[in-house]
């Protein structure tokens, strides 16, 4: 089949959005020679002067940015790892659930939080985690002296990985009540004739069934581990936080939009660009041979 | 199905809705309680006495934002934002997607569009020369910068891709038979028949272009052009990022008015309310025919 007559037709229907990718894309990617300038707004990119490494060698010697890598590097890693396997058991429980019209409920009402902006919901937690806020009171009534949450350096990476999972467990369990659709019923009826309980089926039929999904995932998930969520951190930090809650992609807004350290926040911007590319193209490697996955 | 009676799975079942019941209303309770901040006496809410239920209830709040021209003014620009942003972003991934559900000997460059999105997607320039670009072409405080901000929806297209190719290659040659051309077959055929990922895409937009604040905040220089995220932002999330100690975050959490702020927070959620439900089924089917691959 195939007209060649068509394929002008196909250059046509690209173009809109080839001229929106170079526009906002492509042409931002030319823009990365700032991190080689001292760059001068006043000047632009033709006329700032050249530095070569300068701004790399600089990012090296300043604690900040050592600082903002390990910060990005621990809420990520904790979120990858939170965010496989809270909604695998979710997926998992929901799975073993009898009452079809309950569990198409409680389904609509997790889905609820992703759908929501870090900004609202930024908005609820700091007031639910304020000091006269429910948490607080809650706490009370244990004894508990009341606590300024999201102004303790030491809460802070645990409250943005919970609240990415409370966030988040919902919509990912989709993929996994996907897979577990997926697993031969046959299989669960052999599984009971030969006298299995429920939890022996669950542990020898549904996790084998499931887990090349979870292995996917985790693979997947490799390329993310410099995005520590900057919407979340941004809308939940304040400087008590600095020094565990400042990541790579706040650091770059505050040193580059908020202090016109251009140079300097494009160098960084660059060095985690290069980096999450590698990582992504690796894991996309990884699951293509592993996993037979591809993206189309 | 098995069916088991023994009382052990009995047990199971019923710890299991338990469960499950409490873990979903985990989910709602913190937008339940900012409801309740809201309808509640601004002194109750600082006091922090409001629980599951309004203290002194009433309808202030709601009353003065009816009177917010500033209010009004950004959910408008988030309203346009949304209309335009997801008409755009529709029309640009379905006719990136069709062409690029051809094969490569239907379309012969098609792998190298391909290729070319999916660096695209992957690797940027970085937040500072993205800034720089939409700064030279002139789009600060205008609408398109919003609109356009951010790059092609790259994940929606390759959902759509994916989607078309899965379907049945026949009806394309019989279309083709009866002498139908490629914008025909799109629009009369493919489209059509790709609802369900057509609706996940197009809530996925929806939902991208109402939520988003950042562009609001770094491109729009002026109050007065923020979208409802941004403005929300600045009037609930911020806080003077310059020196706090613990003391002034305490004071400034008691000052703030919460109800007022609760009110604002809870009429931005309602559009996301009222649409995600209704199309919940499309994108659960567009999600997983679209991603998940045999």
């Amino acid at each position: 089949m195939g007209n060649k007559g068509f394929v002008k037709h196909y250059y046509v229907m690209l173009l809109p959005g080839m001229i929106w990718l170079t526009l906002f894309s492509i042409v931002p990617m030319f823009g990365f020679v700032i991190a080689f300038q001292d760059y001068n707004p006043g000047l632009g990119m033709l006329h700032s002067e050249w530095i070569g490494l300068e701004n790399f060698k600089y990012l090296l010697s300043l604690s900040d940015s050592r600082t903002v890598f390990v910060n990005t590097l621990v809420i990520a890693v904790m979120k990858i790892v939170a965010n496989l396997i809270v909604p695998l058991v979710f997926a998992l429980m929901l799975n073993e659930l009898r009452l079809a019209v309950l569990k198409r409920w409680i389904q609509t009402v997790v889905y609820l939080p992703h759908f929501l902006s870090w900004v609202i919901l930024s908005g609820i937690l700091l007031d639910v985690f304020s000091y006269k806020g429910p948490v607080n009171t809650i706490m009370s009534w244990f004894g508990a002296e009341p606590i300024l949450f999201f102004g303790r350096a030491d809460l802070f990476p645990f409250l943005i990985v919970g609240s990415d999972v409370w966030k988040e467990f919902g919509f990912n369990t989709i993929i996994y009540l996907a897979a577990l659709t997926g697993i031969n019923p046959s299989l669960y009826e052999a599984a009971a004739i030969d006298g299995a309980t429920r939890l022996q089926r669950l542990w020898n039929v549904t996790l084998p069934g499931i887990v090349t999904t979870v292995v996917l995932l985790a693979v997947l998930s490799l390329g993310n581990v410099l995005n520590a969520g900057f919407d979340q951190v941004f809308n939940l930090y304040n400087p008590l936080v600095y020094s565990t809650g400042d990541i790579i992609d706040t650091w770059v807004y505050r040193t580059g939009l908020v202090n016109l350290q251009y140079g300097l926040a494009t160098a960084m911007g660059l060095f985690k660009s290069v980096i999450s590319f590698v990582l992504i193209v690796t894991s996309y490697v990884l699951a293509s041979k592993f996993a037979n996955y591809r993206i189309f | 199905m098995v069916r088991e009676t023994t009382f052990g799975s009995k047990a199971f079942d019923v710890l299991l809705i338990v469960l499950l019941v409490g873990i979903a209303l985990l989910c709602i309770l913190p937008l339940w309680y900012t409801l309740c901040v809201s309808l509640s006496a601004n002194s109750a809410a600082a006091a922090g006495m409001v629980g599951l239920w309004p203290v002194g209830f009433n309808f202030n709040s709601y009353n003065e934002i009816m009177g917010d021209s500033k209010f009004f003014n950004s959910f408008w620009i988030s309203v346009k934002r949304v209309v335009l942003g997801a008409g755009v972003s529709f029309i640009v991934t379905v006719l990136m997607a069709y062409p690029l559900s051809k094969n490569a000997k239907e379309f012969p460059l098609r792998n190298v569009f391909m290729w070319i999105l999916v660096f695209t997607m992957l690797f940027n320039g970085g937040l500072i020369p993205w800034y720089q670009t939409v700064k030279a072409l002139g789009l600060i405080n205008s609408i398109w910068a919003l609109v356009l901000g951010h790059s092609v929806p790259m994940f929606n297209v390759i959902l759509v891709v994916n989607y078309f190719r899965n379907l049945p290659k026949e009806l394309e040659e019989a279309a083709l038979v009866d002498g139908a051309g490629p914008w025909y077959m799109l629009v009369k055929l493919y489209i059509p028949l790709a609802v369900p990922v057509l609706a996940t895409v197009t809530l996925f937009s929806i939902v991208y272009h109402w939520n988003e604040f950042f562009n609001g905040l770094v491109l729009m220089s002026k109050a007065d052009h923020y979208p409802l995220q941004t403005y929300i932002q600045q009037l609930v999330v911020v806080i003077d990022a310059s020196t706090m100690d613990t003391e002034q975050l305490k004071r400034l959490s008691e000052l703030s008015n919460q109800t007022l702020n609760a009110a604002k927070i809870f009429i931005a959620m309602i559009p996301v309310l009222l649409i995600y439900p209704f199309l919940q089924r499309f994108f659960i089917h567009g999600i997983t025919l679209g991603s998940v691959k045999e």
